[in-house]
C-alpha cells in the first residue's frame, strides 16, 4: 500500500480550471490516505512541472503519483516517462482524466464538473494506492506498414519508411497515381509542375525494392492490431496486360464507343471507358473502366494487349502499422450557389485549373474568348451557414498564383478577386504582392453580404458591396466566373469506417492532439497525414507525412512493442481446474498444470493479450487482470461515489 | 468562479473499453455534447471482461445505474465479445433479481470509437429513466 503519493491537478491553461475549481479538487484530496503533496500546475505537461515532478519525487521520496489533466490517450506515457526519470517503476503512475470527460463534458456545469473531478482524482488515488512495479510485455511485430493513398503524402510516407528499412504496401484505389496533385500543372513556389513532382516521386517509389505498389486496391477487411494487423485487400483488374503497344493502345481509345464525363477533367470533358488521364501517367498502363464498359468487344480487334479474363484478386497483407494518406476532395458548390450549374460561364477553380491546361493561345470556354475574369473566394469554406467553418488554407495563394499564370500566359486579362480577406500566409505573400503589382483588382465583402452573380441579357455581372472603398456597390461584367472552392473530406471514406477513425467537428480524420501528438489516431498503431486530416498545401502534406511515416516506423522498427502488462493472473489456491477460462480465451493463453496434488489453470504471459475475457468466466473468482484486480476496480467504485 | 447549476441526477457508473468506447467518451467532451455529471467512467480493456461482482458491487454501494459501453462488433480482442459481454450482463441481472435488485438498473449497448452522439443519448435516457423510478 502506497504511503507518499504526489498528486498534481492541472489548469490545462483555462480549460480544466475555467470550469472546474482545481483549487478546491486539491484541497478535497489533499488529506486522502497515502497522500503526501498536492499541487495544482497551470500546465502539467510543460517541462518545468515535470522538472518539479522529477525534484519532488526524488527529495520527498514520492512512492507513486497521480496526475489529473486531460484524457490518458494524450499523457499517459508522458507522466509514466517522467516517473521513470525520477528513478520509480512506471506503473506507480496513474492517470486522471478531467478534462475530455469533465471540464469539457460538463461546461455547462460548473459545480457539478468540479464534484465529479473530485470523485476522479479520488478514484485514481484509491487505485495507485494498490499499485505494482511491473514491467512490460513484448510482443513480435511485423516490419511492415500500409499507406492507404498513393499521392503525394503517401508516395513520399511510403519512400521515407522504405529508406527506413520497413516493408511497405503502398495501396491505391485508383488505377493511376498521384491523386490531386496530378491534375495541377504549375505549383507554387516552386513552378514545378504536378506531373512533375509525381514522376519524381514515382520513380523513388518505383526504385524501392522495399515498396509494393498495389493500383485499384481497397482494404476491404481489417482484423488484428497495432504491431500485427491483416488487411484484406481487393485488388480490381485493369484488363490490359503489361507492356501495351501504344499506337495499338490509341486504336483501342478511338474505336470505343463509350464516352463518360472524365472526373479527371471534373467533368468540362468526356473520355472513353478505356483511358488514362494523360499520355505519361503513371503506372504508365492503362485501364479499362468496367461500370462503363459495353463489352462490345471492339477494343480487342485492333489491340492484343486487352485481357479480359482478368480476375479480381483478394490479398492479405501482414502490417504492423497503417498509415492514411486518402487526400481530400474539392467542395463541390450547390446547384444555384454564385449561379453554379444554372450560369454557363461559372465554374469551380479546379475546372479552371483544367480549362487554362487545355487552352494555349488564348483562353476559351464553351467557344468564348476569356478577358475579365471574376474569382470569388472561400466558397465551401469559412461558411457561416453551411457545416464548413474552417478555412481551407490553399485557395487563396493556389488561385492567385493561377491568376497571374493566366495575365501571363494570354494577352489582355482583367483578373478580379472578389475575397473576404487574401490569406497568402507565409512565403505566399509574394504572389499576392506580385498579383497586386501586375494590376489585378482586389474587392472584398463580408461574410453576411457576399457578391451576388446576376446573367442579364449574354452578359454576366458579379456586384459587390466593397468594404475597401466604403462600401461602394461596384459591379463587373465578367467572360467567367470562377469558384474558388476549399477541401472537403474525401466523400467515400469508407477506409475511415473500417479502421474506426474518429473525425473531427469539420469531418477530416482526426488526431489525438493537434499540437502534440498531430499524427497518431486513437487507434493503436494507425497514423494519418496529409489532407486527409484537414485541409493543407503540398508543402504541409509533406511535413505530416514524413511525421507519421516516423511514427508508424517507431512501432515496427525494432521488431517487438512493449505492450501493457495488463495480462491475467490465477489464484492457484481457488482454482480447481474446470477449463472455462481456456474456452474463454481467444488467444489459448491457458494449460491446464497439476500444482500441489491438483489442476490448476497456468496463464501463458506472453500470449495472453490481456483481454480480460476470462475474468467474468471463472466460477471461483480466481482470475484477475494485473493492474484490474477486484481491489483496485471496487475500492475505484467506492471512491467514485460522491459522499456529499 | 462563478457557481452553475447542479445536477443532482442518479450516478451511474460507466464501463467503457479502453480502445473503442472510451475514445467515443473523450470525443463527446471534445465536441461539448454535455451528459450529467454523475456519470462516471472506469475503463476496462473489454467489455467481456467485467465482472458481474464489480457490478453489484456499485449497485450495492451506491451507485443507481450502471451503463456497460461494450465494444460490439468492434472489439479488437475477438467476434466473440458481443456473445460474451451479452452472457455476462445476463448471468449479472440473474444475481440482480436474486438480491431483489431492478436489472433496470444494468444497461448495456455497443459504443463504437466514433459514437460520442450515441454515448450521450444513452446516458440521459438512462439517467432519465433511473430518475423517474426512483420517484
Amino acid at each position: 500500500m502506497k504511503q507518499k503519493i504526489g498528486v498534481y491537478i492541472c489548469h490545462c491553461g483555462g480549460n480544466i480550471s475555467d470550469y472546474v475549481d482545481v483549487e478546491k479538487v486539491r484541497q478535497s484530496i489533499e488529506h486522502d490516505e497515502g497522500v503526501f503533496l498536492a499541487k495544482t500546475t497551470m500546465f502539467a505537461c510543460a517541462d518545468s512541472n515535470q522538472k518539479e515532478m522529477v525534484e519532488d519525487i526524488e527529495n520527498e521520496k514520492l512512492d507513486s503519483v497521480v496526475v489529473a489533466s486531460c484524457s490518458p490517450k494524450l499523457h499517459l506515457l508522458t507522466f509514466r516517462a517522467v516517473t521513470e526519470r525520477a528513478g520509480l517503476n512506471k506503473y506507480n503512475y496513474v492517470h486522471a482524466n478531467i478534462r475530455e470527460q469533465v471540464s469539457w463534458a460538463h461546461s455547462d456545469n460548473k459545480e457539478g464538473a468540479t464534484q465529479k473531478a473530485i470523485q476522479i482524482v479520488k478514484a485514481a488515488i484509491a487505485k495507485v494506492r494498490n499499485a505494482e512495479s511491473l514491467e512490460p510485455i513484448k510482443v513480435k511485430a511485423t516490419n511492415a506498414v500500409a499507406v492507404i493513398g498513393a499521392g503525394v503524402a503517401g508516395m513520399r510516407a511510403a519512400i521515407e519508411l522504405a529508406e527506413a528499412g520497413a516493408d511497405v504496401y503502398l495501396i491505391e484505389r485508383e488505377f493511376f497515381v498521384g491523386g490531386r496533385v496530378a491534375q495541377w500543372d504549375d505549383l507554387c513556389i516552386t513552378e514545378e509542375t504536378g506531373k512533375e513532382l509525381i514522376t519524381r516521386l514515382y520513380d523513388e517509389v518505383m526504385k524501392h525494392k522495399h515498396v509494393t505498389l498495389f493500383t485499384g486496391a481497397e482494404v476491404v477487411e481489417n482484423k488484428g492490431s497495432v504491431g500485427n494487423f491483416t488487411l484484406k485487400v481487393k485488388v480490381t483488374p485493369r484488363h490490359f496486360k503489361l507492356n501495351c503497344i501504344s499506337n495499338e493502345l490509341q486504336k483501342a481509345i478511338d474505336v470505343c464507343p463509350v464516352e463518360v464525363p472524365d472526373e479527371f477533367n471534373f467533368n468540362i470533358t468526356t473520355r472513353k471507358a478505356i483511358y488514362h488521364n494523360y499520355p505519361s501517367e503513371y503506372p504508365q498502363l492503362p485501364a479499362i473502366d468496367m461500370k462503363n464498359c459495353t463489352r462490345c468487344g471492339e477494343c480487342e480487334k485492333v489491340c492484343n494487349s486487352i485481357d479480359f479474363s482478368q480476375k479480381t484478386e483478394y490479398l492479405n497483407l501482414k502490417v504492423g502499422s497503417i498509415l492514411l494518406a486518402t487526400g481530400f476532395d474539392p467542395y463541390e458548390p450547390k446547384h444555384g450557389e454564385f449561379g453554379y450549374g444554372e450560369i454557363e460561364n461559372v465554374v469551380t477553380f479546379p475546372q479552371f485549373k483544367r480549362i487554362v491546361h487545355y487552352c494555349d493561345d488564348k483562353l476559351i470556354y464553351k467557344g468564348k474568348e476569356i478577358k475579365n475574369i471574376a474569382y470569388i473566394y472561400c466558397v465551401g469554406s469559412r461558411q457561416v451557414d453551411g457545416e464548413n467553418k474552417y478555412c481551407s488554407r490553399y485557395c487563396c495563394t493556389a488561385n492567385i498564383h493561377t491568376a497571374i499564370t493566366v495575365k501571363k500566359k494570354y494577352k489582355n486579362i482583367h483578373n478580379f478577386h472578389f475575397n473576404r480577406g487574401i490569406r497568402t500566409y507565409g512565403k505566399a505573400e509574394i504572389w499576392y504582392d506580385e498579383s497586386s503589382r501586375l494590376g489585378d483588382i482586389y474587392l472584398q465583402s463580408f461574410e453576411h453580404d457576399p457578391p451576388v452573380i446576376e446573367k442579364r441579357g449574354d452578359q454576366t455581372f458579379v456586384r459587390i458591396k466593397d468594404i475597401l472603398t466604403t462600401n461602394k456597390e461596384l459591379e463587373v461584367v465578367a467572360d467567367l466566373v470562377v469558384l474558388v472552392t476549399g477541401m472537403v473530406p474525401r466523400k467515400d471514406n469508407s477506409i475511415a469506417n473500417l479502421l474506426k477513425i474518429p473525425k473531427g467537428r469539420d469531418n477530416f480524420f482526426n488526431e489525438i492532439h493537434m499540437k502534440l501528438r498531430p499524427v497518431e489516431t486513437v487507434i493503436d498503431g494507425v497514423t494519418i497525414s496529409g489532407a486527409s486530416q484537414g485541409p493543407k498545401n503540398i508543402m504541409e502534406s509533406m511535413n505530416s507525412a514524413l511525421a507519421a511515416a516516423t511514427k508508424s516506423f517507431e512501432l515496427v522498427a525494432s521488431g517487438e512493442l512493449a505492450l501493457e502488462p495488463t495480462v491475467a493472473k490465477v489464484d492457484e489456491q481457488s482454482c480447481d481446474w474446470c477449463g472455462k477460462c481456456e474456452e474463454a480465451c481467444p488467444y489459448s493463453a491457458f494449460d491446464k498444470i497439476e500444482k500441489d496434488g491438483k489442476f490448476v489453470a497456468r496463464v501463458n504471459a506472453a500470449v495472453c493479450k490481456g483481454c480480460g475475457m476470462c475474468l467474468p468466466v471463472c466460477p471461483v473468482n480466481a482470475l484477475d487482470l494485473i493492474g484490474l484486480t477486484d481491489e483496485d476496480v471496487e475500492s475505484m467504485i467506492d471512491a467514485l461515489i460522491p459522499t456529499v | 468562479m462563478a457557481s452553475g447549476k447542479v445536477n443532482h441526477g442518479p450516478n451511474i457508473l460507466v464501463f467503457s473499453t479502453e480502445k473503442i468506447s472510451d475514445p467515443a467518451i473523450d470525443m463527446a467532451g471534445l465536441l461539448k455534447l454535455h451528459y450529467p455529471p454523475t456519470v462516471y467512467t472506469i475503463p476496462v480493456p473489454c467489455s467481456s471482461a467485467i465482472k458481474p461482482k464489480w457490478i453489484l458491487h456499485a449497485l450495492e454501494q451506491g451507485f443507481d445505474g450502471v451503463f456497460i459501453a461494450a465494444d460490439g462488433t468492434d472489439c479488437p480482442y475477438g467476434e466473440s465479445c458481443t456473445e460474451k459481454t451479452g452472457e455476462l450482463v445476463s448471468r449479472t441481472m440473474e444475481m440482480m433479481k436474486e438480491k431483489g435488485l431492478d436489472t433496470a438498473r444494468l444497461k448495456m449497448a455497443a459504443i463504437c470509437s466514433v459514437c460520442s452522439e450515441a454515448f450521450v443519448k444513452h446516458v440521459k435516457s438512462f439517467s432519465q429513466y433511473l430518475s423517474q423510478s426512483s420517484n
